[in-house]
């Protein structure tokens, strides 16, 4: 009896222990896209469920729609906020859907779901500088057809997208030659006089703050963009309670409460975490949410940026370790045979070519977001150098020596140990230099996939058109890079002694 | 086979040996026999193939036919190694290591044949003793060093392992007069005590007289003569060897 009962209290135990530990270890991923909005959504997302005890793991500032969505699908991710428009449009291509249960329709196979609406919509708009469309009585989108002289710059997205600017054009005979501007600068260029007019989101905060004229789409050319949570199915299905905390969002935020919270940020410079903090504040009747806990202290400047030295460190590091190690192995084999060292270096010269972002866009179907794939998208990038040299190095050592060596009796091993190789250090590190600087530099761009590193501060610096926030990261990473030339410069230096 | 039996007192015997460079045609059925302990030089113009015809011995080069016999037996093919450690070879410029110092130019395959350190000091500085070389060379990178001393060095790293046969490829060319009169001096006094069997390549005739037992003129890929040096010297057989004699008088 006794006996049965130690049992059942001991897997009882077991059960509350595993139970506990599995809600505790899962934390919920949170992620966003790389402009203002989009963060200040994730963040109020994350601190709900913070302020409801569901721990959060944030991998905000992921660079772009399908950035987001890929990380989603590869289960990286468990939500993050996205806009019906953007859903059918952008990515599965049907502009037809608009309605919430025809897109969950739509993406029920692919074993994620759109969440009620948050109730507002960001839909496109065009702005122009207010004393520009007052001078050329400018009202409708279609006004811009008579004045083809007017500087329009979007943003990349806008550029691209199929409900974009090739569409638009089209619907408004636009005939416009149109250059892509990171849109957290446009409305800054628009105020400087530098370009007359961008693609906006109808809730961005900056439409207030600078004398802007957003233009009637009379011909309803833009889809609604309705914004709500796109979360894994599973996720829902594993997470109820925090699913339900999410859903508690439906309808709370309407489009001038949406404009006013991104003025918050763009216009009143607070941090996102402050505006999200408050915003919850004032709705924790509404939500029925918990005793709203004080803030927990932001960050520190030093602690913040070591934090981020640190992250970028490890990737540059990492990356770099792993191409010295496999880049010298891949040249001492293929050094000695010409065509296969070519082939290799052209190769190796392939990779360098694809652009960074693109690059790492590429790795998230194999890889995931985060701190993988950014490591072998740098490892990548850091062979070139390194290998190059190298096969260089090894293969042009002087003949003459090569022969002495051959016949003093030198295995080929022993060739390698104690003639090329030594010969070949300084170039090596030359190569080492180099990809070491390249990493570095590269690497701030491994926060578009939610790698973190000094990229951050400068991803979310970009998306609030905040130099300082920038440089927090610029300066850093370029100090990093200068470091690691000088250090690298000494260390070639050393192994060079005594050549010649 | 005759060869077999040519090679018993011969050190290095070449049987029919053919030997191109594309289509360029180095040797034709070449044959020639080097005595043991005795010092040949093969003399010839720039082009004649002496130094190919050097390099065929330690099998930097193959024969594209017939046969060559080290130590009295065809190379070995298969423990080159093994076989290139018994022979010294020096060359023109001593192509020493740059990132090694001196005595480790000279010790290297010693080391790597495991030999103890106390050993390799003796034998390195009974070499820097019979090539006069001072002792604070040792630590030096070749850089460093004379001319003259790097090809001293160049000498000391082909004797290290006491070689039986030594391959010398105008090693005392590229050195001022004086210098190589020096040179000439060590050598000659490493012949008296040990009498290795040489095979020293060159164009100078006056330096295949003063060193060599023996002499051999080689004229674009063919023997034209061989014999004494004294022999060679009074009766020259053809035009291109006076020129030869001549062109040092």
């Amino acid at each position: 009896m006794l006996r049965n009962l130690c049992h059942a209290v001991l897997w009882a135990c077991v059960f509350i222990a595993i139970s506990v530990h599995a809600n505790q270890s899962k934390p919920v991923r949170v992620a966003s896209k790389n402009f203002s909005e989009n963060y200040l959504l994730a963040e109020i997302v994350a601190q709900l469920l913070e302020g409801e005890g569901i721990a959060v793991e944030r991998a905000f500032g992921l660079g772009g729609t399908l950035i987001c969505y890929q990380a989603l699908l590869n289960e990286e991710i468990d939500l993050y906020v996205e806009y019906t428009g953007t859903l059918s449009q952008a990515i599965l291509q049907r502009p037809e859907l608009t309605g919430r249960d025809e897109l969950n329709a739509a993406i029920s196979d692919r074993g994620i779901r759109l969440l009620p609406r948050l109730g507002f919509n960001n839909t496109y708009a065009i702005a122009v500088r207010r004393q520009l469309a007052e001078a050329l009585e400018l009202r409708n989108i279609g006004d811009l057809a008579k004045h083809p002289q007017l500087r329009l710059v979007f943003s990349h997205e806008f550029l691209e997208r199929g409900d974009g600017w090739p569409g638009l054009s089209k619907r408004y005979g636009l005939p416009h030659r149109v250059e892509g501007i990171e849109h957290a600068l446009a409305y800054q260029a628009i105020a400087d006089g530098a370009i007359d007019g961008t693609d906006a989101y109808s809730t961005d905060g900056e439409l207030s703050r600078y004398p802007l004229r957003v233009l009637e789409d009379d011909l309803a050319y833009f889809p609604a963009y309705m914004a709500a949570p796109l979360a894994r199915a599973d996720w829902l299905r594993e997470a109820p309670v925090a699913a339900a905390w999410v859903r508690r969002l439906a309808d709370v935020i309407d489009a001038e409460a949406m404009q006013r919270l991104n003025a918050e940020v763009a216009v009143n410079d607070k941090s996102y975490a402050q505006v999200a903090s408050e915003f919850l504040d004032a709705k924790q009747q509404t939500l029925g949410l918990s005793e709203r806990v004080a803030q927990r202290p932001t960050a520190t400047l030093w602690t913040e940026t070591s934090g981020h030295v640190v992250r970028h460190l490890q990737l540059t590091g990492l990356a770099l370790g792993a191409a010295i190690f496999i880049g010298l192995a891949i040249s001492l084999v293929v050094f000695s045979k010409p065509r296969l060292a070519n082939t290799v270096v052209y190769f190796c010269g392939l990779l360098q070519t694809v652009p960074s972002l693109a690059l790492l866009a590429l790795m998230i179907p194999i890889f995931g977001i985060g701190f993988t794939p950014a490591v072998v998208a740098l490892f990548l990038y850091s062979l070139l150098p390194i290998v190059r040299n190298a096969v260089t190095a090894l293969s042009t050592v002087d003949l003459t020596l090569v022969r002495v060596s051959t016949a003093l009796g030198l295995s080929r091993w022993q060739q390698l140990r104690h003639l090329r190789l030594p010969l070949s250090l300084p170039m090596i590190f030359a190569g080492i230099r180099t990809a070491a600087v390249i990493s570095i530099g590269t690497a701030t761009l491994a926060a578009f996939i939610g790698a973190g590193g000094l990229g951050e501060p400068i991803v979310v610096g970009l998306s609030l058109n905040d130099t300082d926030m920038i440089l927090r990261g610029a300066i850093p990473a370029a100090m990093l890079a200068i470091l690691a030339e000088f250090l690298f410069a000494a260390v070639q230096k050393r192994v060079s002694r005594g050549y010649q | 086979m005759s060869a077999s039996t040519a090679s018993a007192d011969a050190c290095v015997a070449f049987h029919g040996v053919s030997k191109n460079f594309g289509d360029v045609a180095v040797f034709k059925d070449l044959s020639l026999t080097l005595p043991s302990q005795k010092t040949t030089a093969i003399v010839g113009a720039s082009g004649s193939g002496k130094t190919t015809l050097l390099q065929m011995v330690n099998a930097l080069e193959r024969p594209d036919s017939g046969s060559v016999y080290v130590f009295g037996e065809p190379i070995p093919h298969h423990q080159l190694q093994q076989f290139r450690h018994r022979i010294g070879y020096a060359i023109q410029g001593a192509g020493l290591f740059p990132h090694l110092s001196a005595r480790d130019n000279v010790a290297l395959v010693a080391r790597l044949l495991g030999w103890s350190e106390s050993r390799i000091e003796q034998r390195f500085e009974e070499l820097l003793h019979a090539m006069a070389l001072p002792a604070n060379v040792a630590e030096r990178p070749p850089r460093a060093l004379s001319g003259g001393q790097q090809q001293r060095l160049g000498l000391c790293r082909a004797l290290m392992l006491e070689p039986e046969l030594l391959l010398l490829d105008e090693p005392f060319s590229a050195v001022d007069p004086v210098t190589r009169l020096g040179l000439y001096e060590r050598f000659e006094e490493v012949q008296r005590n040990h009498a290795i069997s040489t095979l020293l390549v060159t164009h100078d005739m006056r330096e295949a007289r003063r060193l060599a037992d023996v002499l051999v003129v080689l004229d674009q890929g063919r023997i034209v003569q061989s014999g004494s040096p004294d022999d060679v010297f009074a009766a020259p057989v053809s035009h291109y060897v006076e020129r030869l004699i001549a062109s040092v008088a």
